[in-house]
Order: C-alpha cells, then structure tokens, then sequence
C-alpha cells in the first residue's frame, strides 16, 4: 500500500514534481502515466527514498519515506530506470550479492535466490556473467535482485524501456505473477496501450502534477475520448506547464 | 556487520574477476619499482667504482720521452697508447670528443729531470665536459702521486726527510655507515611504496563509486533496505584490503631484488628484512585508509569513470610533495612531520632500513595523526553518501 500526498521536488530551477498525489492499493497494479519529463521518475524516486521531497509526504504501509527511510525501503522493492548489473558476477551472484545485503540468513539464501531464479524463468542464463546480457536479461535479473528480500510493494520505473516484444509479454506476465501474490505494483510508462493493458489503475502525470487518475474506462469517460490515447492528450493539455 | 561484509566479498570478487585491471593495479609497483630502482644502482655503482676499477686507455704523445713515467701510470691502472701527432692535433681531439684527455710529454723532460729543474708535461682536456672530467682527474692524480715520489727520492737523495715537505697530512675518515650511504638511494623507496599502493586501490576506488553509478548499479544498490554508510564502509575497506596487498607485493619484490642487486659494491647493507616488510605493512596501515577515503572521495564528485580516473591520478602524485620537499632539503626526520601522511611513513621507513633508532613517539604519532586523518576523511565519505548528489 502506498500513500502520496501532495510530494514537491525540484532540482535547481527545474519544478520536477509540484504537487503528486495518489493511493496505490495492495493486490493491484498502478500505472504511472506520462509523457518525458512528466517527474514520473521523480516521484518513485522519492518513494524508493533516493531522493528527498521538498514538501508532502509520502507512505509505504503506514511507513513515512521521509522520517523513516530505513523502514520504508524495507517494504519496497525497486527497479530503477535503466538498472545496470554487476558484469563481472553471475546473474545468480547479482542476485545473491542484494540477498546478503538485506540481510537473508545465510543457510537461507541458496533457496530464496533459486527460488526468484524459477520465477523470473531465468535458470537458462542464471551461472553466466551478465557482461554479455541482453536488454531483457538483464532487466529480469535486475527485478530479481529486487524481490530478494520479499517486498510488498514493488516499484518499476519504465521496466519495458528498450525490451523487445517477446521480453515485454513475459515482464507483463511477471507483473501479473506479482499482483497475484497481492503486492502492490507500482509501474511507470510513457506508452499508453501498455499501461491500459496492464493496469487496474491509472494515474496520469504530466508537467509534474497529477493530471488525471483512475481505471482505464473511468479516465475514457470524463474525457469524453473513447480512443485512450486522445485521453491522454486531453487529460495532458488540462495541466498548465511548469515555469 | 552481514553488510559490511557482503559488500566487502563483493568488490574483492568483483575487482578480482577483471584480470586486466587486477594486473595493471598490483603488478605495476612491484615489477616497475626494483626495474627502475636497479637501472639507478647501476648507474651509481658506474659512477662510484667505475672510476679506479676499470683500466683507462691514455694518449699519450712522446711516451718514449718518460719510460719511467710511463710504468708508473700502468702501475695505477692507465693503460698509455699511441695519442695523437702533435699538441695541436691532440687539442683537436679533445675538442671533437674524440679523446677526452690527452698526455703530451715534451722530449726534454727526461734531460730535465736530470738536471734537477721542473720538467714540464701537458695534460689536454676539456674541463667543460664533464665526462671527461673523472679521467682527467685520475690521470691528474696519478701524475701527482709520481710527482710526490720523486721529490722524496730527490730529499732523501740529499738527506733530508722527506716528511719535511709534509707539514699537515690530512687523514679523511668516512662516519658514513654502509646503511646510512644506501639509504641516500634507498630514499626514493618511502615515495615508491605510497605511490604502489595507490595504485593497489585506485580502480576499485573508482570502480566502486563512480563506475557502479556509470552502470546504472548504485541507485537500486541505495534504494535496497541498508545504510549507504555500510555500503561506503564495505568499499572502502575493500579498497584498502587492495592497497595493502600491492604494497605488500612491491614489498616482497623488493626485499627479493635487492639480493641480487650489487648494492655491496657501493658498500651498502639496506636493513630490508622479514622485519622491514612487517614494519612497513604496519606502518602504512593506516595510510591506506586515508588513500581509500580520499579516492572514494574524489570519484563520488566526478560525472563519469573517466573523469574519475584523472582526478584520481592526481591524487597519486599529491603525496609527492611533501616526501619531494624534504628530500631536497635533506631534513632530518622531526616531530612535526609526523604529522604529515606520506611523509611521516617515508621518514620513518627510510630511518628503519637505514638502521637507525626509531623515536617510539615518532611512530606513534604517525600512527596515530594518519589514523585520525582518515576517520575524518571516511566520516566527509560517508556524509558525500548521504547526499543526493551522490547519483550524479
């Protein structure tokens, strides 16, 4: 379950988030929706509490991200942006190397990493060195080693960027395989027909504020627009630009 | 503590998996340094004993004019061959560079000597090379030595003693011991460790902060359930982990050189033992926390691995300075330059292979001071760690 209340950031001149609020409930996925530079990223950032909100709050189970960051993170599992491996360790030894960090006890470890290792399907390719993985490879052993310590709530940051169309549907099953368990998803992407696709909700973002929320039919209806992409345009045009 | 050590194993594993940089960062100090090191000793082994050893070929014009002479200077090891024709040729020879010293002996100095007045003898060289300048000094000594005999073969000739001509006899003894000559060379070897131990850590210091937010790896590393401190502490105790096998290594490589470098010829006995290298070890221990820190420090503001990788070279040559300065100056080692890092551990090893006694407040300390100064650094580390900026 997360909570954001009316989170601010900017970097320097740049507003990047003025004003993002949203619930993101367990057992359901919640799409993050928005064109580049919408403060998408900005926003789980502060959420995995990389980065600090200038004003509002924000909570993961009850978990404020800014007073107890520790804790917070203890419910969270994280794919940032553009995640990169260690390309001289194994994708298991990747993967290992998160479980020993959280702190899995060390008989327990084998069994837990073989065990994400069976869900992600990525036994195939789990005792090469990931120098040579390709785009999809590498995101799943990266969503991996973020599920090693078994979080509740599971934040993607554009995780289909750069895959291809197969590695797109299997990540989608995954994310699928994950609401099932009744975590809470948190995704963000900047393509419409995929976020429609996948999530339960939908909260669009654009020029760092929320401009629109909801399920897919409900945003389709007060638009007035069947088609969802010019949803989302109207939804986009409603938010005044960031200075 | 699961942390710490988990990160620790990591970037040991993970430095170690990359041959190349693992060759390049602990081979370079050790292999490098004695090369380098024995061309030195070579070269001052040259200087110093090349000199009486070796025979000097001397041209030599008008030779049968002196046979006397002429055995002398044999009996001091100057060889007399076939010089040039005349006083002019032999000033062009000397000027061409062709020869570097040449004896022209005129055909009346034996008559000369017979008659009891100074004989004259020319000695051609160019005093602005300095090359040809120990030939010319030797063969300048030996002519005065053959002088000396003669005019005491003359006194005595006439009875008088020829102690007379020697009013003052200067005796020059040498206080230098053999270790204190060696360690003028030795000198170079306090900068040579730092500098290879830097080395040790350099590119997993850089590997790890600025290189893992290159790949992408840091920020899902910081958004996991730890504290950026212990995974800071973790790093940089790995880097110190590689700094200390490189010096450990350049350690080893010369304490085995020099057993096979001609360093008694020059008279010298380096104390550089078992001992030595525990010493050693001991004493830059907590040097390569500050090196470690420094360099965690320095990659975590760059932008990039490459911009990381020159601004950390730099600070391999930082410690320099210091160690530069009091070389020059030959300062002797005091208590304030304890204070100093690099050159405090310098002073003090330099002092040990010399066999000197060492002050145990000077080690302490360096010891300590060094120690001190990189819990600072660590602790400006760990709060560069807290910062957002930290993700470039």
């Amino acid at each position: 379950m997360i909570e954001v209340q009316d989170i601010h950031k900017s970097f320097g001149e740049v507003q990047a988030v003025r004003g993002v609020s949203f619930n993101a409930p367990d057992g359901r996925i919640t799409g993050l929706l928005g064109p580049n530079g919408a403060g998408k990223s900005t926003t789980l950032r502060v959420l995995y509490t990389v980065i600090r909100p200038d004003a509002g709050s924000a909570r993961i189970d009850g978990v404020d991200v800014v007073a107890n960051p520790l804790a917070a993170r203890h419910r969270i599992g994280a794919l940032p942006h553009g995640a990169g491996l260690y390309p001289n360790l194994t994708a298991r030894e990747n993967i290992t190397y998160y479980a020993r960090l959280c702190g899995v006890e060390k008989n327990a470890i084998e069994e837990r990493v073989a065990g994400i290792i069976d869900l992600l399907d990525i036994g195939d390719f789990a005792d090469r060195r990931s120098k040579g993985f390709s785009q999809g490879q590498r995101t799943k052993v990266a969503l991996a080693r973020a599920l090693v310590h078994d979080p509740k709530n599971v934040l993607l940051d554009e995780p289909t960027n750069g895959l291809d169309v197969m590695a797109t549907r299997s990540l989608r099953d995954l994310i699928l395989k994950l609401r099932e368990s009744g975590r809470c998803v948190l995704f963000s992407s900047h393509i419409m027909q995929e976020v429609a696709a996948l999530c339960d909700d939908i909260v669009i973002v654009a020029a760092g504020k929320v401009a629109m929320e909801g399920s897919a039919d409900a945003i389709r209806e007060r638009t007035g627009c069947d088609d969802l992409e010019d949803a989302f345009v109207r939804a986009i045009e409603r938010v005044e630009p960031a200075q | 503590m699961s942390t710490f050590l988990a990160v620790f194993s990591k970037e040991a594993r993970d430095y170690v998996r990359d041959r190349r940089t693992l060759f390049t960062s602990l081979l370079v100090g050790p292999v490098f340094g004695p090369i380098l090191f024995a061309f030195v000793i070579d070269l001052s082994i040259d200087r110093a004993i090349g000199g009486t050893s070796e025979t000097l070929e001397l041209p030599v014009i008008g030779a049968e004019h002196a046979p006397n002479l002429i055995r002398f200077l044999e009996s001091r090891n100057i060889l007399p061959v076939n010089g040039p024709a005349d006083l002019d040729a032999a000033r062009a020879a000397v000027t061409s560079g062709t020869h570097d010293v040449v004896l022209r002996i005129p055909p009346e100095f034996g008559q000369r000597l017979l008659d009891g007045v100074s004989a004259r003898v020319e000695l051609v060289s160019d005093l602005a090379n300095s090359a040809g300048e120990r030939e010319t000094r030797r063969v300048r000594n030996a002519l005065n030595e053959y002088n000396g005999q003669l005019a005491a073969v003359r006194l005595s000739a006439r009875g008088i003693s020829p102690m007379l001509m020697q009013p003052i006899n200067v005796d020059s003894v040498d206080v230098s011991t053999p270790s204190g000559r060696s360690a003028m060379l030795l000198g170079m070897l306090g900068y040579f460790f730092v500098f290879s131990l830097l080395m040790g850590g350099m590119n997993l210091a850089i590997d790890s902060t600025a290189g893992e937010r290159e790949r992408g790896s840091l920020e899902p590393l910081i958004s996991l359930p730890v504290d950026r401190e212990t995974l800071m502490l973790g790093k940089i105790a790995a880097t110190c982990l590689f700094m200390m096998l490189a010096l450990t290594l350049s350690l080893l490589a010369f304490a085995v050189a020099l057993n096979f470098l001609p360093l008694t010829k020059l008279g010298m006995t380096p104390n550089f033992g078992a001992g030595t290298v525990g010493f050693a070890l001991l004493l830059f221990l907590p040097f390569s926390l500050i090196g470690a820190a420094m360099m965690t420090l320095v990659a975590s503001f760059t932008k990039s691995f490459k911009e990381a990788q020159s601004w950390v070279s730099i600070l391999l040559f930082a410690p320099t300075f210091p160690i530069l300065i009091v070389s020059i100056l030959t300062l002797r080692p005091r208590f304030e330059f304890m204070f100093i890092p690099s050159l405090s551990q310098h002073l003090l090893l330099v002092d040990r292979i010399k066999n000197e006694p060492l002050e145990p407040t000077h080690l302490a300390v360096s010891m300590i001071s060094t120690l001190i100064i990189g819990i600072i650094l660590t602790a400006v580390c760990a709060r560069r760690y807290q910062k957002e900026g930290l993700l470039g």
